[in-house]
């Protein structure tokens, strides 16, 4: 768009609307195509190694036959917390949501060189972080506490990916801005508020992470500086580690809210209350961090008492969630002849895969959900942090509700972006279930290996001294998920690929699908507007976390010098 | 979120004709149903927070604050008391146990008291971070460099509690290494105790 057209203030005259063009459609496809399809490739390695992960904690120990390539079990849990927590979420989101942007907008991005060169700046990210984290110099797990300290090379590719995504918000944002001029007044397409509101999100909040790399890791790691402040550099990670966990959920909820309801034939129950779900989630997302950190010593009390509220706070938005996604579905549902309290649900669309994989994946969301608010009850943490249960909780939450999610939106994403046909739709229903079983038992066995017997997360079982023969049914209950897993994985891997190769071009073009709101009227002008939501989102930030960061900081004591406990 | 989700728990369901002409009051339809859902969700979340607060004011049940700071690379120099870490006897019962975390064991790895008594747990970090949980209590909390974590406990029963630490510091080889980091904490009957004095 010119600048001349610009007007200083809301003008009268309307901006003509840019047109969509097939080119802009190829462009976007393409972009998004790249994406997915590194999300897809890092997450294959890190699935690979959890499977490791889980034969050694049932006494398989396949670390020393793997010797040259992989020095450690705790080398292979570094490479599969960063490449499925951290790159195949946000390789995937950054795909997905510009793809969503430019369809639920239907206009083209204003300046597709700023999503282009997002795409290289978080690849150029991938490969800094990924190098040294293959050569077993950032054994640090995907928490990267220090004074563990890895290779400087390892923070700056971490830096530069998060830089990356954010430069596809900013590509997103000013496509937002140039569809609010040619659409005055007009609400903004709920897909694409909800993108918006997610990346805005996501800027606010991984300023944390950016400020402890910068200000903390970088330097330190570089020898510019000797010490640092270890509880100063986990308060800053959790200020984004909360939040991030958003991140990665409300692309899923994205998808359950206004995508998956027309894939079973349904409505969007409330497009109001999804706005104001969205909302709310910019609101309280991050000011919440010190629910990660009730064990630490140096943080009062009382601060992680406001946290454990607001906390609490961020549970709501998903409560009514789990009602107005339930609720578009039964609409579905009852449209395709569902009768009955409970009987509507055998009438869902359980024969498509997409569908079926994020109906599985919202149920396993449920326990996810549960088990959350478990972790955020303040004193009932203590009864479980740090031990298994919660590798227990964020594998039904990421690893499922989150994964499993975009594995179902993969079945009709990868169809469209290739032009091919699905590989196949058995195949594709297979994993979605093998992945469910496989992840209920998974997930049982350690959350009971946690709440009952205080094993610790993130440990190497099979040597642990002090393991105890009565883990072992649990240990033996999550074998049997981590083989269901791994079978799953791999109908995953046979689907993506065999789809890509497939020789059978699709028959009639597919595209996103969109779910109508089942009542017309437009939502109240003030859930599209940024200004209160975005200030309150600043100031409850301030408020909750302002105090506490200037004291932190206030007294650092950059008494820690860098270690690597690891073998090389 | 009270200013949203006030409003439409204030609006029966389709009492929204009014509204319409005026933009400054909110116009947000909710169902009866859903509005009825959103009490019971916030009524939930009331329920939680009183039954947490209950737990640390009548069960006492506490979650570390700040205690103090300390120099990692001082301690190992008396007279701090991290130098000769072990268990104090403050009077009879009441004892206070000064542990000493570092790559991959801790200081004492061995703690006997007798039955009923009253333990407060010191920690700090020599190196990475750490973490210290015992299994059975409510002690659990995370061991870093540079503060001193602590928590009271009480062993009512005889037993062993074996304290493991639950933060990865390092890999080590399959014999040693994070998962071979703990320690116990032997509760002995009344006249064991007595005994071996």
């Amino acid at each position: 768009m010119s600048v001349q057209t610009l007007p200083l203030r809301e003008s009268t005259v309307p901006v003509t609307p840019t047109p969509l063009t097939e080119a802009d459609r190829r462009m976007v496809d393409r972009l998004t195509g790249w994406n997915v399809g590194i999300g897809i490739g890092a997450l294959t390695l890190g699935l690979l190694l959890g499977v490791l992960q889980g034969l050694e904690h049932a006494g398989l120990d396949l670390y020393p036959f793997l010797q040259p390539v992989l020095k450690s079990y705790y080398h292979g849990l570094s490479i599969h917390g960063v490449l499925n927590a951290l790159v195949w979420t946000t390789f995937f989101i950054c795909g997905f949501f510009t793809f969503a942007t430019v369809r639920s907008l239907n206009r083209p991005l204003s300046y597709p060189w700023i999503n282009t060169w997002a795409l290289i700046v978080m690849v150029a990210g991938l490969v800094l972080a990924a190098i040294p984290l293959l050569l077993n110099m950032a054994t640090v797990l995907y928490t990267f506490y220090p004074p563990l300290q890895a290779h400087w090379s390892f923070y700056l590719g971490l830096t530069l990916v998060v830089v990356g995504s954010w430069m596809v918000g900013y590509g997103l944002y000013f496509t937002y801005g140039a569809w609010r001029r040619e659409h005055p007044g007009e609400r903004t397409p709920f897909i694409a508020l909800a993108v918006l509101i997610t990346m805005v999100m996501w800027q606010l909040a991984s300023l944390g992470v950016a400020a402890e790399i910068l200000a903390l890791l970088l330097p330190w790691s570089l020898g510019l500086v000797a010490g640092t402040d270890p509880l100063l550099g986990r308060t800053l990670f959790w200020y984004t580690g909360h939040p991030l966990v958003y991140f990665w959920l409300l692309p899923a909820y994205i998808s359950w809210y206004a995508m998956l309801p027309a894939q079973t034939g349904g409505k969007m129950f409330s497009d109001s209350l999804a706005r104001l779900v969205f909302w709310l989630f910019l609101l309280f997302s991050t000011p919440v961090g010190f629910h990660h950190q009730y064990t630490d010593p140096g943080i009062p009390a009382a601060w992680k008492f406001i946290h454990m509220v607001l906390t609490y706070g961020v549970a709501f938005p998903s409560l009514l969630t789990a009602f107005t996604v339930v609720a578009s579905l039964e609409i579905g549902a009852r449209a395709r002849g569902g009768k009955g309290w409970l009987g509507w649900i055998r009438h869902l669309n359980w024969g498509d895969p997409s569908y079926t994989a994020q109906n599985l994946a919202m149920i396993l969301f449920v326990f996810g959900g549960i088990g959350g608010i478990i972790n955020a009850s303040y004193t009932l943490n203590l009864a479980v942090h740090n031990t298994a249960w919660i590798p227990g909780h964020f594998h039904l939450t990421v690893g499922s509700a989150v994964t499993l999610t975009f594995f179902g939106i993969c079945y009709w994403l990868v169809p469209k972006l290739t032009g091919r046909q699905l590989f196949t739709k058995g195949l594709a229903l297979a994993q979605g279930w093998t992945w469910f079983f496989g992840m209920l038992l998974f997930a049982n066995g350690y959350h009971m290996l946690g709440l009952n017997y205080g094993v610790p997360r993130r440990t190497m079982l099979g040597a642990a001294p002090y393991a105890s023969a009565e883990w072992t049914p649990f240990l033996m209950e999550t074998l049997v998920g981590v083989i269901l897993l791994f079978i799953s994985a791999t109908l995953f891997f046979l689907v993506i690929v065999g789809t890509a190769l497939n020789r059978r071009k699709l028959t009639a073009p597919i595209d996103m699908p969109v779910a109508e709101p089942a009542d017309p009227r437009p939502a109240p002008a003030w859930l599209d507007n940024w200004g209160p939501w975005l200030w309150g989102a600043v100031g409850l930030v301030i408020v909750s976390y302002g105090p506490m960061l200037f004291n932190l900081i206030h007294t650092a004591e950059f008494w820690s010098r860098g270690y690597t406990p690891w073998p090389r | 979120m009270s200013e949203a989700t006030r409003d439409p728990n204030g609006e029966p369901t389709g009492n929204t004709q009014g509204l319409e002409h005026n933009p400054n009051l909110p116009d947000l339809h909710v169902d009866r149903y859903e509005a009825a859902w959103m009490r019971i969700s916030l009524v939930t979340i009331a329920v939680f927070v009183v039954a947490i607060v209950i737990s640390t004011t009548s069960y006492g049940i506490q979650v570390p604050g700040v205690t103090a700071r300390i120099d990692p690379n001082t301690l190992m120099t008396p007279p701090n008391p991290f130098a000769e870490p072990g268990l104090r006897e403050l009077a009879p019962g009441k004892y206070e146990a000064y542990i000493r975390a570092q790559v991959w064991s801790f200081a004492p790895s061995e703690i006997r008291v007798p039955v009923g008594s009253q333990v407060t747990f010191y920690a700090t970090a020599m190196d990475v971070q750490h973490g210290l949980k015992i299994v059975g209590t409510n002690v659990n909390f995370m061991v870093l460099p540079g503060q001193i974590s602590k928590l009271t406990a009480t062993f009512d029963q005889p037993g062993t509690y074996n304290f493991i630490c639950h933060e990865y510091c390092g890999a080590g080889g399959p014999t040693i290494g994070h998962h071979t980091m703990y320690g116990q904490i032997i509760v002995e009957e009344a006249a064991v105790a007595a005994d071996r004095k």
